[in-house]
């Protein structure tokens, strides 16, 4: 993985200083909250129900044992002993002190992470695939590209008061992990007729009150020329994007309202201008970085262990963890694992300190020092030998992380909701956790199989809500929680908005309505159809017939 | 209102004409691109150098080849959240190759005098009690931008690139 020189050393040490000069100048006064709140979110500190909340970036979701010691110990030593994984491939703490947040700045910073940019009308957090660099499908490794962009985004001078915030994804492979369709900016890299090896560019993607899928703004950019065009598009953001209206200032308003071929000209335009200048990646730099991401020195060994074999056989439980979490490696012999952070009925990505500090451990054994967070609110050990998956599912089962439910019912992401955020209409986690109980049953989760479910607590669709199979949007009716259902959304190759399916629910009727939802599905499904396969199939209705009565009109 | 410029405070020898205001026979003189538009000639040859104010939704492509007749220009800044005149000072810098002032004027935080600087802002207009000491803290706050800008110390990409030829 990246390892900062000293450049980077010094760039996050003087961002900590900078940012405990504003803190001291908030402290006594001297800025306004209305001063002080636009430099706090540009460094992820946000000012919660409760308390400040501090979001950590994890850039690309990659981090090292040694930083995942760090995390824990940020939990133990200045919150409550736990921390959020989120939807970004970050981490929040809840509990911090504002007089702490500096410490806690200088902590990350020796340990080569930072806060920069996890909040604000900014280019936030580059994110990419969990699984880079070991998948399978992989073309090209994307934690390269998205390091460049993160190292090119820090405290961009031009770029740090946006009409609204902006968020890049970059993935390599050919299966989308990334929901890459729904950034601001998505980077798909691709072949060219040549062999050559560039990027896709997508724009306007977005969840939010405008869910929309992001459009193709150019089908091939060559590698070297990615931070020009992407100045190129933030210029013409920065100077066109709206800010008049906070709902409507994202780029995908722009891209709307403009069409994607007039952006793209104004885009071409002002790339064709500033291409050859500074931002033009000197080979150097890109083989500087690429040299970091080399794959490690990987053992020679069989493509099936004939010891897991075994052990799938006899222990129905191990069997189905490796169906659920364990995903194909690259390089023979190894494994991709995810770790669960959906125990049953406890809230979607927190982790206490002391399981950070166990999982900083068995990374350290089981997965050469390191893993990844990913934006379903999950872990991964990327370089798992298959013959010690037995060994750490049992470790893993010992910490509570070994649920077998990835891509399953369990698996659900939630946003923090009402329980936390200040934005929220409603409670989100504590349906996730009740969903999660009904479908406790882990052979019922494997024979209903993959199937997303996303819950946001308000419309600003933290929770994803529009891209779950089953979508449920937290809203206040006079004061009372209800639940909006949505079906049909995918983040993925796929993508897609769900589609609301009648009025809302009530906290206690949602939960029946998954499971009516859920059998309404294995009743109508046929050989090898996953959810979505049948509800693309036969459409919402058989669904809503069930939910709201009526005749069934089943397809089947 | 006191000027920031060359990381000094001094007093502000441009007088800034408002839209019905007289234009005085001499001195330095700042008027909109409305009024430059519409006495342009005037301006041109009258004794004394002048500037443009832009207001954020107006762009420097607006003032094109004028710009040589041009010895300022200011960029407004309505809210200080507000950030499109970071991309225009960079336009005029870097795309339109403009060496005289550019100006930030309207509402700045000190925690932005880096940002203005290095998207080629070289004066701005402050609060009174402002000192030239908070300007050169903020402007050296960070030692090396990760990305080549209008202004400013060299970035990161190419002390390595000069690193990596020894």
């Amino acid at each position: 993985m990246y390892k900062y020189d000293d450049i980077d050393h010094a760039l996050v040490r003087e961002r900590v200083e900078q940012f405990r000069d504003q803190v001291a100048r908030r402290l006594s006064g001297e800025l306004t909250e209305e001063q002080f709140r636009p430099l706090r979110l540009m460094n992820g500190l946000y000012l919660q129900l409760n308390a400040y909340m501090l979001r950590v970036a994890i850039p690309y979701g990659v981090l090292s044992s040694g930083q995942m010691r760090t995390l824990a110990h940020l939990a133990r030593a200045y919150d409550r002993g736990y921390g959020h994984f989120t939807t970004r491939q970050n981490i929040q703490y809840n509990w911090p002190k504002l007089e702490d947040v500096p410490d806690m700045l200088a902590d990350l910073a020796a340990a080569e992470m930072h806060a920069i940019q996890t909040s604000g009308n900014c280019i936030r957090n580059v994110t990419a695939d969990p699984f880079a660099g070991v998948a399978d499908d992989e073309i090209e490794d994307p934690r390269i590209w998205a390091e460049i962009v993160r190292q090119w985004s820090s405290l961009h001078p031009e770029f740090s008061f946006l009409p609204r915030k902006f968020k890049i994804a970059v993935t390599g492979a050919a299966t989308d992990r990334t929901a890459v369709r729904f950034h601001d900016i998505g980077l798909i890299m691709r072949r060219n007729w040549d062999g050559e090896v560039g990027f896709e560019v997508l724009v306007g993607g977005g969840m939010g009150r405008t869910p929309m899928i992001a459009k193709t703004i150019r089908k091939f950019l060559p590698k070297r020329d990615l931070l020009s065009y992407l100045e190129a598009i933030l210029r013409i953001y920065n100077l066109m994007g709206r800010r008049d209206n906070k709902y409507k200032a994202r780029i995908k308003i722009l891209v709307h309202e403009l069409g994607i071929d007039e952006l793209g000209d104004l885009v071409e335009d002002e790339w064709a201008r500033i291409k050859d200048g500074a931002l033009l990646l000197p080979d150097a730099e890109i083989r500087r970085i690429e040299e970091q991401f080399r794959p490690p020195e990987y053992e020679d060994l069989p493509a099936e262990d004939t010891g897991v074999e075994a052990l799938k056989f006899e222990d129905r439980d191990f069997a189905r963890w490796v169906r659920a979490n364990v995903a194909p490696h690259r390089r023979p012999g190894y494994a991709i694992v995810t770790l669960s952070l959906k125990p049953e009925g406890a809230p979607p990505g927190d982790v206490t300190a002391d399981q950070m500090d166990a999982v900083a451990a068995l990374a350290e054994r089981f997965s050469l020092d390191e893993l990844r967070a990913t934006h379903e609110q999950n872990l991964v050990f990327p370089y798992v030998r298959q013959k010690d998956l037995p060994a750490l599912w049992r470790q893993l089962q010992v910490l509570g992380l070994a649920s077998p439910n990835v891509g399953l019912v369990g698996d659900i992401i939630a946003c923090p909701g009402l329980d936390f955020c200040s934005l929220a209409n409603a409670r989100s986690i504590p349906v996730a956790e009740r969903i999660s109980m009904r479908f406790a049953d882990l052979a019922r989760q494997h024979d209903i199989g993959e199937l997303r479910i996303k819950i946001s607590g308000c419309i600003n669709a933290c929770g994803h809500h529009h891209v779950g199979h089953i979508g449920i949007l937290g809203v206040d009716r006079k004061g009372e929680e209800y639940y909006q259902v949505t079906l049909g959304g995918a983040p993925g190759d796929d993508a897609a908005v769900g589609a609301i399916i009648g009025p809302a629910l009530s906290s206690d009727d949602v939960v029946d309505a998954v499971e009516t939802i859920v059998e309404t599905y294995v009743a109508l499904r046929r050989e090898g159809e996953w959810f979505i396969d049948t509800y693309r199939r036969v459409g919402a209705e058989p669904f809503k017939a069930r939910i709201y009565g009526g005749e069934v009109d089943a397809a089947a | 209102m006191p000027l920031l410029k060359g990381g000094t405070i001094v007093d502000d020898p441009w007088l800034t004409v408002a839209e019905d205001d007289p234009i005085p026979e001499a001195g330095a003189v700042i008027v909109g691109l409305k009024r430059w538009r519409a006495e342009r000639e005037r301006l041109i040859l009258r004794d004394g150098p002048v500037g443009v104010r832009l207001t954020a939704d107006q762009t420097p492509g607006e003032l094109g080849d004028d710009l040589e007749f041009l010895d300022l220009v200011a960029l407004e800044f309505p809210a200080f959240t507000d950030g499109r005149s970071y991309s225009n000072a960079r336009r005029l810098r870097e795309r339109f190759g403009f060496e005289g002032e550019v100006r930030a004027v309207g509402d700045v935080l000190r925690d932005q005098y880096l940002f203005l600087m290095r998207c080629g802002f070289d004066a701005l207009e402050v609060r009174s009690g402002e000192t030239a000491e908070a300007w050169a803290a903020a402007t050296r706050a960070i030692t090396t931008p990760m990305q080549p800008a209008a202004a400013g110390a060299a970035p990161a990409i190419s002390l390595r690139e000069r690193r990596a030829q020894g």
